[in-house]
């Protein structure tokens, strides 16, 4: 991928949580790269680190039990974790903006909507009080609530609707990237596909980057332009919507497209990925998914596998590649 | 999913779950015993608990061997925490009184416990009326402070130990009451309680062998705080003079008849305090470790 | 919400009805005969006999209770003192001004060292300021009051010569009674802020709050405390409506002139009046308290303010 215009860069991450119950390795030597105007895809299970990596970026990671021990953040150039908290606060919800995955409890009980926008606003923005007001108005406005709302309390809102307001807060300063945390996750049906057609509409308006955090390869057909995999912690997969759709490498990846019903197809059951998710705190030795993994050798429990390019833009950890790369 | 998850339940697993309730309470004793304040608080109470059965053993002189020669003596080798007025040894009647304290913590924390328990036993299981009934008569009595209610009954009963334990229990019985029936209220609607009821199980044997042994936790951390707090209720309507009354050792009776020595004498007033700050402080830390260990959501 | 307190208030009566039943019953059944507490153990029968007739202690009970609630809801008349003979009332109002007084500097001392302790404790949990706060509030909970209030006369009026040891006339009096009721208040307030700001901490509006890139006293100040308020503003008030009804132990030893002392003072002296009136006084105290706490809690959250209406 081109050199020029990215906008985020991360390099080797690794983010472990260390508990009295042992350290759980939530994102393992991740790399990822998101260019100006561009929506990436993160997919994978509950659990699988994709959250990890979102607060990873906002430089957010309770610590403890939370710790980034290696790796590069680079936002427009420069490493975030080489950054003070002063500095990393006049990034935060003005540059870089979060959108976290439930609406219900991510909206403070005791402020009024309208005083949850300005803050921001005023936070970041030279203004006075009633100029954030006015701002924080035109917000709820944008993402379709009427101003005379502001005064009411997230109570008073039903839970799409809080995302609408939660979706106004980060783009209230106009950010250059914006994290969505599974936002649609905890709407119902009907209301998510509000929702995403707003957040849709909102980025090209904005003309906002995106990291979009999901489980949902609806979703991700939709409104992304990259992919990545992510498998206890690990990116398996990392191509273009395009290729991922049309020619999915990863055994892990093929198991998920698996597991959707298709209503074309004449079968009766779905072909779950067998077993469960390891245990963060014990990952199995090699590459985590070979304990499931139907196309397993021996060579997936001694040894982790490395990235590969198979094609232009289309990189797999997997030995099944790496092999053929590797011997041919 | 299911399948799934049963394939991955170890062997392990599934006797863990035949033997829920007994490994239950295992493992509470587990996270209580990783908690080093907590036992430290259990070390406390245990030390009182002996010192009250060996008392005749520990204390080297009796309750009541006064010793005119030797009145108000500061502590010394034969007197570890000196005399009183009348020459007796106060480290003995501190040991005797740890008797008196354990009695007038648990038997009025188990007065308002049984008493209380019922009450919001059955204003929880049976609502309506019953309910609205039992509890109005409880916000009566949580309307005047319990010290306040505690004083008055004593007043209306009489000095003396039986008397100060009522009193203490019977002001405590509200918070049980709600506790209890708070409790219930969650419990009665869940599934293993209706199925009971469904094979005919007459609601005395539901109350007493479904709902609360599912909802001892609450209680047993109430009680735990509640004998502390009985303790220190009955130490005060002592020292008040309203209380036990002297010349039985009780803590609160001795700090009292040590206030007016208290400008040449401390130490009469002083170590059955501590007696009592000790004691409360290792109940308090029991049963804050309990509260965790039963309900590790709560932990903080 | 007007109408909420007003339904609040006729839920007041029959709590208020109840505590007068309970205490009067107690009262009756009490050992000793007011008669014979009024004219003197040695007063001749015939004596007796007339008073016990001219006070109406000779009719049924619920004569004697109607009576009695009769006097207090017309004439605003809980009866009179048998040591003093004066309105039982009237005493009780002289009195409470000096409860009032030691209440609220004890609280104020409470909420001024609780609460900031409290939140340092939680932001800064398993510290060394946290876990030393803690044992030290562990203790304040576990300290008899009066021996605290003993060891601080000890400590301040004995030894140093400080402060003044008993009485209630200047500040310099007020210190003592207020520090000892403020210590232990204080405890209580410390452990409850801090668990009632753990629970808030770890809330998702907290990260919200954090990444808008608000700073870290403003997410705690702005989104957090104002969350935790309710616990202890519940504890805050249950602790001043306690301390209204009369401190009752640390009145005694440094001889204030409270509500509580009067309470102790009259049930030795087996003045009922006194003492029914004043439990009475104390529960309806109480409740108020209790309302006005009600009704903070719709001032800190709107969830709790659109319920009320």
């Amino acid at each position: 991928m081109s050199e020029e215009k990215k906008l985020l860069e991360i390099k080797n991450l690794n983010i472990h949580y260390i508990t009295h119950e042992g350290t759980v390795k939530a994102v393992n030597d991740m790399s990822l790269e998101l260019k100006k105007g561009e929506t990436l895809g993160l997919v994978g299970e509950t659990g699988a680190g994709k959250t990890t990596t979102a607060l990873g970026v906002m430089q957010l990671i309770q610590t403890p039990p939370g710790k980034i021990l290696s790796g590069e953040i680079i936002y427009d150039g420069e490493d975030l974790l080489k950054k003070s908290q002063t500095e990393l606060r006049k990034i935060r919800g003005n540059k870089i903006s979060m959108i976290f995955q439930d609406p219900m409890t991510s909206l403070n009980p005791v402020l009024t909507v309208g005083e949850q926008i300005a803050e921001v606003i005023k936070l970041h923005q030279n203004v006075d009080n009633s100029q954030a007001t006015e701002k924080s108005e035109k917000m709820l406005e944008t993402v379709g609530i009427p101003k005379s709302r502001s005064k009411d309390y997230p109570h008073q809102f039903s839970g799409g609707m809080k995302q609408r307001v939660v979706i106004a807060i980060a783009l209230a300063c106009n950010p250059k990237l914006l994290i969505a945390d599974e936002p649609t996750t905890a709407l119902d049906v009907t209301i998510q596909a509000q929702v995403m057609n707003l957040m849709n509409k909102l980025k090209d308006e904005f003309n906002t980057s995106m990291i979009m955090i999901t489980h949902d390869l609806g979703i991700v057909a939709e409104v992304c332009d990259k992919v990545a995999i992510m498998y206890a912690g690990h990116v398996v997969e990392y191509t273009n919507t395009k290729n991922l759709f049309t020619n999915p490498k990863h055994p892990y990846t093929i198991g998920l497209f698996n597991s959707i019903p298709n209503i074309k197809d004449d079968e009766a059951r779905l072909k779950p990925i067998k077993g469960l998710m390891p245990d963060p705190t014990n990952l199995p030795l090699g590459c985590p998914f070979h304990p499931r993994c139907p196309k397993a050798m021996s060579i997936c429990s001694q040894q982790e596998p490395c990235r590969t390019e198979i094609y232009k833009d289309h990189f797999v950890n997997c030995f099944l590649y790496e092999n053929v790369d590797n011997k041919s | 999913m299911t399948d799934q998850l049963n394939v991955n339940m170890s062997n392990e697993d599934i006797k863990k779950k035949s033997t829920k309730k007994r490994s239950q309470y295992l493992e509470v004793w587990r996270r209580l015993k990783q908690n080093k304040s907590a036992m430290v608080g259990l070390l406390i109470i245990i030390i009182l608990i002996l010192s009250a059965i060996l008392a005749p053993f520990i204390a080297p002189y009796g309750i009541d061997d006064q010793d005119l020669l030797n009145t108000l003596q500061t502590p010394s080798k034969d007197h570890w925490m000196g005399t009183d007025n009348f020459g007796r040894d106060i480290f003995s009647r501190i040991v005797y009184g740890s008797i008196i304290s354990l009695q007038v913590g648990f038997i009025s924390v188990g007065i308002a416990m049984i008493v209380g328990g019922s009450l919001g036993a059955i204003a929880g299981y049976y609502g309506g009326k019953l309910d609205n009934l039992i509890m109005r008569m409880m916000d009566i009595l949580l309307a005047i402070p319990s010290i306040l209610l505690a004083i008055s009954i004593v007043a209306a009963l009489g000095h003396g130990l039986k008397n100060v334990m009522i009193a203490v229990g019977i002001s405590s019985i509200p918070s049980y009451a709600r506790i209890v029936r708070a409790s219930v209220l969650t419990l009665k609607d869940q599934e293993f309680v209706e199925a009971a009821r469904a094979v005919g199980t007459n609601n005395t044997r539901i109350i007493l062998k479904h709902i609360i042994p599912n909802s001892m936790a609450p209680i047993i951390v109430q009680a735990t705080l509640g004998v502390a707090g009985a303790i220190l209720s009955a130490a005060g309507l002592s020292f008040i003079g309203l209380g036990i009354q002297l010349p039985t050792p009780e803590w609160g009776a001795m700090l009292s008849s040590g206030r007016q020595f208290i400008r040449d004498y401390p130490h009469m007033t002083a170590f059955p305090g501590l007696a009592i700050m000790i004691t409360i402080f290792g109940l308090n830390l029991l049963g804050d470790g309990l509260r965790d260990a039963l309900d590790p959501r709560l932990k903080n | 919400m007007h109408k909420y307190i007003f339904r609040r208030l006729l839920m007041l009566i029959p709590v208020i009805i109840g505590v007068t039943f309970i205490i009067f019953t107690m009262m009756y059944f009490t050992p000793g005969d007011p008669a014979k507490i009024m004219l003197g153990e040695s007063a001749p029968h015939t004596e007796v006999a007339k008073l016990r007739e001219e006070l109406g202690l000779n009719d049924p009970f619920f004569v004697q209770f109607g009576r009695y609630v009769k006097n207090a809801v017309i004439h605003q008349d809980i009866g009179r003192s048998y040591a003093t003979k004066r309105p039982v009332l009237e005493m009780i109002i002289t009195r409470f001004p000096s409860t009032l007084k030691l209440a609220a500097l004890g609280v104020l001392v409470a909420v001024l060292i609780g609460i900031p302790t409290g939140i340092i404790s939680a932001t800064k949990q398993y510290s060394l300021f946290d876990n030393i706060a803690m044992v030290i509030a562990l203790l304040g909970v576990s300290m008899p009051n009066f021996w605290q209030g003993l060891m601080g006369i000890l400590i301040f009026s004995v030894y140093l010569g400080w402060l003044p040891s008993s009485g209630f006339n200047t500040p310099a009096h007020w210190i003592l009674p207020a520090l000892t009721i403020g210590t232990s208040t204080a405890a209580i307030i410390t452990r409850m802020t801090r668990s009632s700001m753990l629970e808030v901490i770890r809330q998702d509006y907290i990260r919200t709050a954090r990444s808008k890139g608000q700073v870290e006293s403003k997410v705690i100040i702005r989104h957090a405390l104002k969350n935790a308020l309710i616990p202890i503003i519940t504890v805050v008030g249950l602790q001043f409506g306690y301390l209204l009804g009369g401190a009752v132990l640390t009145e005694s030893i440094f001889a204030v002139p409270g509500v509580g002392r009067l309470m102790v003072d009259s049930i030795k002296a087996r003045d009922f009046p006194v003492v029914q009136g004043g439990v009475l006084f104390i529960a309806i105290t109480f409740s108020f308290v209790n309302l006005i706490v009600d009704i903070l809690y719709a001032f800190v959250d709107p969830r709790i303010r659109s319920q009320y209406k």
